[in-house]
């Protein structure tokens, strides 16, 4: 299972998550995007970005109710909400915005 | 909450060459989202988990311990380390990695997770656990 961005083929697993990190670019997080249904905005690329950057940090994709805790933290209440979160990423803000950044399936998420 | 317990994870192993270390560490974030009272406390070759400074490019694994600074986030504030494990291999507190969670009660100050605790009080901490997973 892959996905095709210019003219590159990037594997992924049987959930979507693809499998060598260093595979990403924003090209690809706007085809895996597509998948999802989601149409990547700035609000959707700001999720994304800090994802990769919380990772970058701590080597983990956080858990939902981490990641909204530390948005709220970082960008303030308006933004570090469930239902800000749950619009851009109506199938789970962790679980798409990580597909979607590159990461792995957040721990614990099933 | 009157059904909140204590869990201690208790980390005697180095952090490579064997899976256990992250299997408990995973096992420790996936917990989390139980809100329980949990603990870490690391002893024997376990102190070597914590050590600053970590590169495993040579052994081609995950170097995870930048995870350890995430778990303030996941409200895991009490890492304890057995002072005479540290000794007994040459470290100090210093060799350990800086580990912070901010404080909600108060004011969201910054402060230590770890804390360096003696081989009797160690076994206090045991002793006060509702349950205790050893890895």
């Amino acid at each position: 299972m892959s996905y095709q961005v210019n003219g590159h083929t990037i594997e992924h697993d049987e959930e979507g998550y693809i499998t060598t990190l260093s595979d990403w670019s924003k090209e690809l997080a706007d085809e895996i995007a597509k998948t999802e249904n989601i149409d990547m905005t700035s609000e959707h690329w700001e999720v994304v970005n800090f994802l990769r950057e919380y990772y970058d940090e701590y080597q983990i994709a956080p858990a939902v109710r981490v990641l909204i805790k530390a948005i709220k933290k970082s960008m303030g209440p308006d933004k570090g909400n469930n239902k800000y979160m749950y619009e851009l990423f109506p199938y789970g803000p962790a679980k798409q915005a990580c597909k979607i950044a590159g990461l792995p399936k957040p721990t614990g998420c099933v | 909450m009157s059904d909140i317990k204590k869990f201690l994870y208790v980390n005697r192993k180095p952090p490579y060459g064997t899976i256990y270390a992250l299997e408990s560490l995973e096992v420790v974030l996936i917990g989390a989202a139980f809100e329980q009272d949990v603990s870490l406390a690391f002893l024997d070759d376990g102190v070597f988990q914590l050590t600053r400074g970590q590169n495993t490019d040579a052994i081609g694994v995950k170097n995870f311990s930048p995870t350890f600074r995430a778990l303030g986030d996941y409200e895991v504030t009490k890492l304890y380390v057995e002072r005479e494990s540290l000794e007994e291999r040459g470290l100090t507190e210093g060799d350990l990695q800086e580990i912070t969670y901010e404080d909600e009660d108060d004011d969201w100050e910054e402060k230590p997770s770890i804390r360096v605790v003696s081989r009797a009080e160690m076994a206090g901490i045991m002793a006060d656990q509702d349950v205790v997973l050893s890895f």
